[in-house]
């Protein structure tokens, strides 16, 4: 098994004009999500939706003083709004739940192993 | 035997038994680098031991060699070595020497579609064709340094994302078995029309039909194979007639049909068939187009009808613009076709991105509009076409097109 973070980019307008059946829908996908994932034999570690991009705060650290600004790192038009944390067979089985994954744009990526006698990052 | 016998005898067994010995031994590994060095020692050790006696199954000696020499190694760096991300496979035993789908899995490995077109062309080169660093770059037209750079992080990601190294299930088949064939259609392609000076790239287009020929022989009940491998036995028995004795291009419609290579041409085109009656895949229609241009008397005999009907079934699953290209230009050939619409259809292409920077649509434009008799734009056209074409032979071609319109 290995493990991969599910990156959920979407547009925030959905935030804006949501009504409380829309958002009552949406937890129903990422419920119906959460059941496939399981079904195909792979488990959900970990994952959390996040507040609007708008609400984020990034601290820069280089060779002064750290840097607190307002807002994202990067600012673009589809945020991060979320992620999952997917311990699956492979990255076939990890591509296949991600296109079950309610959002617009899904990056997946491996999750590096930090376990004692590790190889360096590739 | 000579030296220089022994050579050509392993140089030919490197070509055809390549992907089967390195495939076997990733099986064992589980690892690219060390299975594919262990086999490039395999070959090395042929050429010192092959003088006593060349061996009858050469692909299971070479298969023996490389699984030994891997065995080796894993024993001896076993407390040494760092812990690398193992390709994840299906549980098939690693100690069967003798696997026939391993090529198989390798291929789909090196075509996985999380990886990037350019690196799917490299590893494929690479791992399954054996050719060189080197080589690769030089098919690539692409520097050795970034060909190397474009392999480590293609193997690189297929170790850390845990890219399986396995054959994908039936319900997959179809989209990944799509994107093999277009990597061999590439490479062919990158060896048909090389940019600089000379037309074709030999042993590109070798490699190409090699590897055809490999996933025909792997996947028997498979049309689009076939067709493939059809559609580029067709292509590459026009070979000769594509340039004239002083080395200039020469157009489908001027070739001289007698110089086709008939035998060649009979078993691309019993391919083509045998894999249209199976399907009616994307390789099955072009090789169909292929087969229509082949049969005909002449460039004017074509049935253009039914080579747009063609392209119309291809633009329903493949949706490309340079589909739509060649349909807009067959289209022109239809005996009295409407050429102002034929130009309405290139015009509302020149907006693709992917057309931009191709040279064959303003080349199509320029050939309308001359027909058409509008000179001066026909000569803006082939201007246009001659700054994006990089094939030497192809920008003399239509420098003289351009040269006689203005007589």
């Amino acid at each position: 098994m290995a493990q991969y973070m599910f990156l959920l980019f979407d547009t925030e307008e959905f935030y804006d004009n949501v009504t409380p059946e829309g958002w009552q829908e949406t937890m129903k996908l990422h419920t119906a999500f959460a059941e496939a994932v399981e079904a195909a034999g792979a488990s959900i570690l970990g994952g959390a939706a996040l507040e609007k991009s708008s609400t984020a705060s990034t601290v820069k650290q280089g060779s002064g003083e750290p840097l607190v600004t307002d807002g994202p790192f990067i600012e673009t038009k589809e945020a991060l709004g979320g992620f999952y944390l997917i311990d699956a067979k492979d990255l076939d089985q990890a591509l296949a739940l991600a296109k079950l994954c309610p959002s617009n744009n899904v990056e997946v990526r491996p999750v590096m192993d930090t376990s004692e006698g590790s190889a360096p990052p590739a | 035997m000579s030296a220089r016998e022994i050579a050509r005898v392993v140089d030919e067994a490197h070509r055809r038994h390549w992907p089967t010995v390195l495939a076997s031994t990733v099986r064992l590994t589980r690892d690219l680098d060390l299975a594919e060095d262990c086999t490039q020692d395999a070959f090395v050790q042929a050429l010192r031991t092959w003088p006593d006696g060349v061996p009858v199954n050469q692909a299971g000696w070479l298969t023996t060699v490389a699984r030994r020499l891997a065995l080796d190694r894993l024993r001896r760096e076993t407390t040494l070595r760092r812990k690398l991300p193992l390709l994840i496979e299906d549980p098939v035993s690693p100690d069967d020497v003798e696997q026939p789908t391993d090529p198989l899995r390798l291929v789909f490995t090196c075509c996985h579609p999380a990886l990037a077109r350019d690196s799917q062309v490299a590893l494929t080169l690479r791992l399954i064709c054996g050719l060189t660093t080197r080589e690769v770059a030089a098919g690539m037209l692409i520097s050795e340094a970034t060909a190397a750079a474009r392999i480590t992080r293609a193997k690189k990601k297929i170790a850390a994302a845990s890219i399986p190294y396995r054959i994908p299930p039936d319900e997959e088949l179809p989209s990944r078995l799509d994107v093999v064939l277009t990597v061999v259609q590439l490479v062919y392609t990158a060896g048909h029309v090389a940019a600089g000076p000379d037309l074709t790239r030999a042993d590109l287009t070798g490699r190409a039909l090699e590897l055809a020929g490999l996933l025909v022989r792997l996947m028997p009940d498979e049309p689009e194979p076939q067709a493939l491998l059809g559609l580029l036995q067709m292509t590459q028995a026009r070979g000769d007639a594509r340039l004239s004795e002083d080395g200039e291009l020469v157009l489908l419609a001027d070739q001289d049909r007698s110089r086709w290579d008939v035998r060649l041409l009979a078993e691309g085109l019993s391919r083509a068939t045998a894999a249209l009656e199976r399907g009616h895949g994307r390789f099955a229609l072009q090789a169909a187009v292929a087969g229509l241009h082949v049969t005909a008397q002449s460039w004017e005999q074509t049935d253009w009808h039914q080579v747009v009907r063609m392209y119309d079934a291809m633009l329903v699953s493949w949706p490309s613009p340079i589909v739509a290209l060649n349909r807009a230009a067959a289209h022109s050939l239809v005996p009295g076709a409407d050429l102002t619409a034929v130009l309405a259809e290139l015009d509302a292409l020149s907006n693709e991105p992917t057309l931009r920077s191709y040279g064959y649509l303003p080349a199509a434009r320029a050939d309308v509009l001359a027909r058409l008799g509008r000179k001066e734009a026909a000569v803006a056209a082939y201007d246009e076409a001659i700054a994006l074409t990089v094939n030497g032979a192809e920008q003399r071609f239509l420098r003289r097109r351009r040269a006689a319109l203005a007589e």
